[in-house]
């Protein structure tokens, strides 16, 4: 099956699933209640999102001397640094440190990066037992899914679904009240941070000024991975990149007001080194993984580069009637949404992936919303543009060729309009159906039947 | 050619063209060396007040929002007298913490096992303690934040392993905004930033199940501020 033809039948599974659109749009609905509130304690709203998407072009625009900035400052306090040009090679790099380390478990952070490049999957294969540690990550780790949502990767469950699971994967008593559910959780991760011989994170920013890494989350379960396992593997993509550490004065509250409505989330952590002389915790070894898989190529497409602007808030995600109906799973890809769809299409193929600029009512609501002005919107027309100029469809080009010499003939046109509408009774009992010619169309909505009488003739008698 | 020198050469390569800036349109393009920030971070952030007690009233108001148990009191002795009773009530019998101007007398009145995270410490200790007790580098009143790092409050896990995390500060550590919190920190550490720096606002949280707010998912289930 094409992916094009996969996300079709997805979607129309999605969108009738009325269950599925109930739980949504009540996780949605209350996080546009926070979220307006957060931003309207905002001095600015407006003029703070400028500066963030100056901060960020500046970074990205940049990107060779922060790159290099970064990596001096972070190999200076003992920091590991590898390149990544792929997936295959992050893998690889990975698997070499935890082979190294003669590891066997592997405490996961969320890490959106490592989905990208299918992590768990080789880990695994290599005999290494791995834990999420984030919540939602846990549970759709349990149910061997993806994560649903970049920010809220449980989000389509419910909490007797995830009881249900707990039960079945833990072992664990029945019951629907979300806090003794995470505190199941809780308990059977606790052991695991101590344990662990690897802790593996992602970063929200890496700062080039003082060569920190700067991690995002409520839960402190971040905190735990980077404090207790010997040797700490941090993944991230090269946009990643902040030029200064007090930028992130603006981007933590910014983050944390589109991602999840809150002023700030519990923990905001900058990390410089892996343990320092004096210091008494803490991993003895730290690599950074910094991951191109084609960013360098989004990089290249000035009109587009802006999407590397990105923060992995989600809020566009939250606003798009696409999402909101089809859901997460539907995309088939690690980044879905608007900003999935501008940039799946870069990170993995236009021709593969090119549908997905067209799921998209072009309403602008993620352009809008988007903290760091990417524009979202016209960026999925770019795709469309750029799509049918580098393969042209030849039914596309046939009816347009046809159109155009209709139209520029008016007997011709007038004729086939009065032909068309004495036919048009004839298109009713087969609307919808495979024998109608404008199916796409029909099958949900109807034709208005053609006017008797063009603008052209009754503009001519109005003389 | 190292994968570093393959991965920044396609990077030079594609920053050759340059791409407009935000907000203009598509039309400007600008020179690498001009300013391209146009403002500073401050100027749009949340209100914070003008005054130490507006400035106070904020922050405890943002905790109590936050689930966080700010105590804010007028002597040293007083924040002595408190602890000791959260002990009492608690039933503490195990107390995590490290060497430090506050730490220091007032742990010691508890008549508690202390375990000291800034010597070497074995963690499975940490983890079967019921308080971690930390002092901090500052307080944020935008956001209610405590301000740690691993070399004021004890290293990585003392704020974090426990299920309480209690804060000891004095007033003066109450500072406006997030700019001034890494104006602090350059002040304080820019010669060697510690490995870890903090922002905790509130209690361990999760709302991964529904969306419904539930304390204590890996970290703290309890955060207490005690100030004089």
């Amino acid at each position: 099956m094409t992916f094009v033809s996969q996300f079709l039948k997805q979607a129309r599974v999605m969108t009738s699933d009325l269950r599925h659109r109930r739980i949504i749009r009540t996780a949605l609905g209350n996080y546009e209640i926070v979220r307006d509130k957060r931003k309207a304690a905002f001095q600015n709203w407006q003029s703070a999102r400028q500066l963030a998407a100056e901060t960020k072009w500046e970074a990205v625009n940049h990107l060779d001397q922060y790159l290099e900035e970064l990596v001096a400052k972070l190999e200076a306090r003992g920091t590991k640094v590898h390149w990544a040009s792929n997936s295959a090679q992050a893998r690889e790099i990975i698997l070499q440190i935890v082979t190294e380390k003669k590891a066997r478990s592997v405490i996961k952070s969320k890490t959106m990066t490592s989905e990208e490049i299918h992590l768990n999957d080789a880990l695994e294969h290599a005999g290494l037992n791995v834990v999420e540690s984030d919540l939602g990550e846990f549970i759709v780790q349990l149910r061997h899914e993806t994560p649903y949502h970049i920010v809220f990767p449980s989000m389509h469950l419910t909490r007797d679904e995830i009881s249900e699971l707990f039960q079945r994967e833990l072992g664990s008593a029945a019951t629907n009240d979300p806090e003794e559910l995470t505190m199941i959780a809780r308990d059977a991760l606790r052991k695991k941070y101590i344990t662990a011989d690897i802790g593996i994170t992602g970063a929200n920013f890496a700062i080039a000024e003082t060569g920190m890494i700067s991690i995002t989350e409520n839960e402190g379960n971040a905190r735990l991975t980077a404090a207790l396992p010997k040797t700490v593997i941090s993944l991230l993509g090269i946009e990643k990149i902040l030029p200064k550490l007090d930028d992130l004065a603006l981007f933590l509250p910014m983050l944390a007001t589109m991602g999840a409505g809150q002023a700030l989330t519990a923990y905001n952590t900058m990390y410089g080194g892996p343990r320092q002389p004096g210091e008494t915790d803490g991993p003895e070894e730290w690599h950074v993984v910094l991951l191109d898989n084609h960013r360098t190529e989004l990089l290249a497409d000035a009109e587009q580069r802006d999407a590397l602007q990105c923060i992995r808030c989600g809020a566009c995600l939250n606003v798009c009637p696409i999402f909101r109906n089809v859901g997460g799973h539907a995309y088939g890809t690690t980044y879905s949404g608007p900003i999935g769809s501008v940039i799946t299409p870069h990170l993995r193929g236009l021709h593969d992936w090119k549908h997905l600029s067209n799921a998209s009512s072009l309403c602008g609501a993620c352009t809008e919303t988007c903290p760091v002005k990417i524009d979202l919107h016209h960026h999925l027309l770019q795709n469309r543009r750029n799509a049918a100029q580098e393969k042209p469809s030849a039914s596309e080009q046939t009816t347009y060729k046809l159109f155009a010499f209709a139209a520029n003939r008016p007997k011709l046109w007038n004729f086939g309009r009065k032909v068309a509408r004495l036919f048009q009774p004839l298109q009713k009992p087969v609307k919808g159906t495979a024998l109608d010619p404008a199916k796409a169309w029909t099958q949900t909505r109807d034709l208005p039947p053609l006017a008797k009488e063009s603008f052209k003739d009754w503009w001519k008698k109005r003389k | 050619m190292t994968e570093r020198e393959k991965i920044l050469a396609r990077v030079r390569q594609a920053l050759k063209t340059p791409a407009p800036l935000p907000g203009s349109h598509g039309k400007i393009h600008l020179p690498a060396a001009e300013q391209v920030r146009t403002s500073t971070a401050k100027q749009w952030l949340p209100f914070v007040g003008e005054s130490f007690d507006e400035r106070l009233a904020l922050f405890a108001k943002n905790a109590a929002e936050l689930k966080a148990d700010f105590q804010l009191f007028n002597s040293a002795d007083e924040m002595r007298a408190a602890l000791t009773r959260l002990s009492e009530t608690e039933k503490w019998q195990r107390v995590a913490g490290h060497s430090g101007g506050l730490t220091d007398a007032i742990c010691a009145t508890l008549g508690l096992p202390l375990l000291r995270t800034d010597r070497p410490y074995d963690v499975n200790d940490l983890e079967s303690c019921d308080v971690g007790i930390s002092e901090c580098d500052a307080l944020i009143a935008q956001t209610s934040s405590v301000l740690v790092t691993n070399r004021s409050a004890g290293g990585r896990a003392l704020s974090v392993l426990p299920p309480h995390h209690v804060v000891l500060a004095r007033r003066e550590q109450l500072i406006a905004d997030l700019p001034s919190a890494f104006e602090l920190l350059k002040q304080k550490y820019a010669a060697n930033y510690p490995s870890m720096i903090s922002f905790i606002t509130g209690p361990s949280r999760t709302g991964d199940i529904e969306r419904i707010l539930v304390l204590g998912a890996h970290g703290p289930k309890k955060l207490t501020i005690l100030c004089f």
